[in-house]
């Protein structure tokens, strides 16, 4: 039977699945992978101003995410430079930044490798609440600027020229990607949350013909990455976030053959 | 503020600069409901960029641009849909707006390509796809319909019908249409105004008036102006292979 750590990370893992799968379709879609890694790599930034202060860590992560993706967007505006360079520049910078105040705090024992690959067996009630709480919110506000931000994401200047705002709900996902970031860290890691973001959701493209369905899919490749994951992690003592995310590989690789049939029967 | 409620769109003395060089400069123009305006000019002219002037997709121009409806329908010059969005014509139907499957299909049967509702974007041809891109653009009924080059790709027997179709829907539907095109014999017949372009207003007027303009002549060439009435000289010869002029046999 489950012990109830198990119980809890499950709980967990459900509760990011059901978030990552419709943020991770407009990532891919976005070709926003490489901006989703520079705010989990700002989040280590956040960890440790949380430690550092005794803050709530997961509205710490939030808040500095969200600045790094504001001052991204406003540095894309601003300067000539291309996007995959400012998102270089301030993904290594957070990070370095961030060794460097982890450096000044000797004194406090930290869990590197927990905030790098998620500890999913420690997380606790007020993770858990953190996690549902803030993915119902994600959630609810993505419901709500789902068709500005899609048929931005088909043609921007289409959007914009009939009536959508495609400037406001791109800053507004934006946000709900650094929240996103901020109540997962502990439970898959800053390293592995894009590929909790991206894994599920291209394996759901190879089998899907519609953006619903490719939704839904992705969805369902995140629960059974967390089912299988988990409960492959507990049987044979592997760390549980990096076993989610090679469960979430396997099913890519999977649908990979799932796409050859398709096109040769 | 104009008083005359037919006005849609009017824009005074609109420019836009990049990088201290002019893209469009002094563009006037009105955009009415129930009638045509069509831009005409060559490649580099600012004939987009006055589209996008129109549709407030330019933030920092000079002159004037005021819009007098918020019902507007845009078909852009380009639009790429990526491998990684799986998108059928039914989805991008209603990207912008929610509509009746009943009035989907009637656009798209308008357009002739109610048979690809369940096609996905990628997987049509590109004429196909201009014939999607129109048909949900009008699918809105919008008040202001904005065309960039909506028929590049299309046969030409489906060129004409188009055109036939844009003339038509500014009538039923009573919307300005702001057209852009390349296609000067059929646009010089179904406008109502033309605008010709070379990065500022050559010349403007109705269709006549402007194929008589000298500027029209210098921009187009000479053969251009006569396009008016092509259809009506008789063709009383046939050319052979290698181009030969030979009379034709009554």
């Amino acid at each position: 039977m489950f012990d109830d750590f198990l119980f809890r990370a499950l709980i967990a893992g459900i509760g990011i699945a059901l978030v990552t799968g419709p943020l991770g379709c407009f990532v891919v879609w976005r070709r926003l992978s490489f901006f989703g890694d520079t705010l989990a790599h700002s989040a280590l930034l956040g960890v440790l101003l949380s430690v550092a202060f005794d803050l709530n860590i997961s509205l710490t992560i939030f808040t500095v995410s969200s600045l790094i993706a504001l001052l991204l967007l406003r540095l894309q505006k601003t300067t000539n430079l291309p996007s995959d360079a400012l998102l270089g520049l301030l993904s290594h910078s957070s990070l370095a930044v961030g060794m460097v105040i982890l450096g000044f705090l000797s004194f406090i024992r930290f869990d590197i490798m927990g905030v790098l690959f998620g500890d999913i067996l420690s997380v606790n009630v007020n993770d858990l609440l953190a996690i549902w709480i803030g993915g119902a919110i994600i959630l609810l506000v993505l419901w709500f600027i789902w068709k500005p931000l899609f048929a931005s994401t088909v043609n921007y200047e289409l959007a914009e020229a009939e009536g959508m705002n495609p400037e406001r709900v791109n800053a507004i996902f934006t946000i709900l990607l650094a929240a996103l970031i901020a109540i997962s860290i502990k439970m898959v890691g800053l390293l592995l949350i894009t590929g909790m973001l991206i894994i599920p959701t291209t394996m759901a493209r190879n089998l899907s013909n519609n953006p619903k369905q490719m939704v839904i899919l992705s969805i369902i490749g995140g629960l059974l990455s967390v089912f299988i994951g988990l409960y492959t992690s507990f049987e044979i003592n592997t760390s549980s976030g990096p076993t989610i995310v090679v469960v979430a590989l396997i099913l890519f690789i999977l649908s990979l053959i799932g796409i050859k049939k398709r096109n040769y029967g | 503020m104009t008083n005359n409620p037919n006005v849609l769109v009017k824009i005074s003395n609109a420019g836009i600069q990049k990088s201290g060089k002019w893209l469009v400069k002094d563009v006037n123009l009105e955009i009415h409901r129930g009638k045509i305006v069509t831009i005409i000019g060559p490649n580099g002219s600012g004939k987009s960029t006055t589209a996008k002037i129109v549709l407030g997709l330019h933030k920092k121009i000079e002159g004037n641009v005021q819009t007098f409806t918020k019902k507007i329908s845009y078909v852009p010059q380009k639009v790429s849909i990526d491998w990684t969005l799986p998108i059928r014509v039914l989805d991008f139907m209603v990207l912008t707006e929610d509509l009746k499957p009943q009035e989907i299909n009637d656009a798209l049967n308008l357009t002739g390509v109610d048979h690809l509702i369940s096609r996905n974007l990628r997987d049509l041809s590109g004429g196909e796809f201009q014939r999607v891109l129109l048909a949900r653009a009008i699918a809105k009924k919008p008040e202001l319909l904005v065309l960039d080059e909506p028929v590049q790709g299309v046969d030409f027997a489906g060129e004409v019908a188009l055109y036939g179709l844009i003339k038509k829907i500014s009538e039923t539907l009573n919307c300005g249409i702001l057209l852009i095109s390349h296609d000067l014999h059929v646009v010089m017949s179904a406008t109502d105004y033309v605008v010709c372009l070379n990065g500022h207003v050559c010349c403007s007027g109705t269709p006549v008036d402007v194929a008589r303009d000298k500027h029209y002549k210098e921009l187009f060439g000479e053969k251009s102006s006569q396009l008016l009435s092509i259809y009506e000289h008789d063709h009383d010869h046939v050319h052979t292979a290698d181009g030969d002029i030979v009379k034709e046999n009554v």
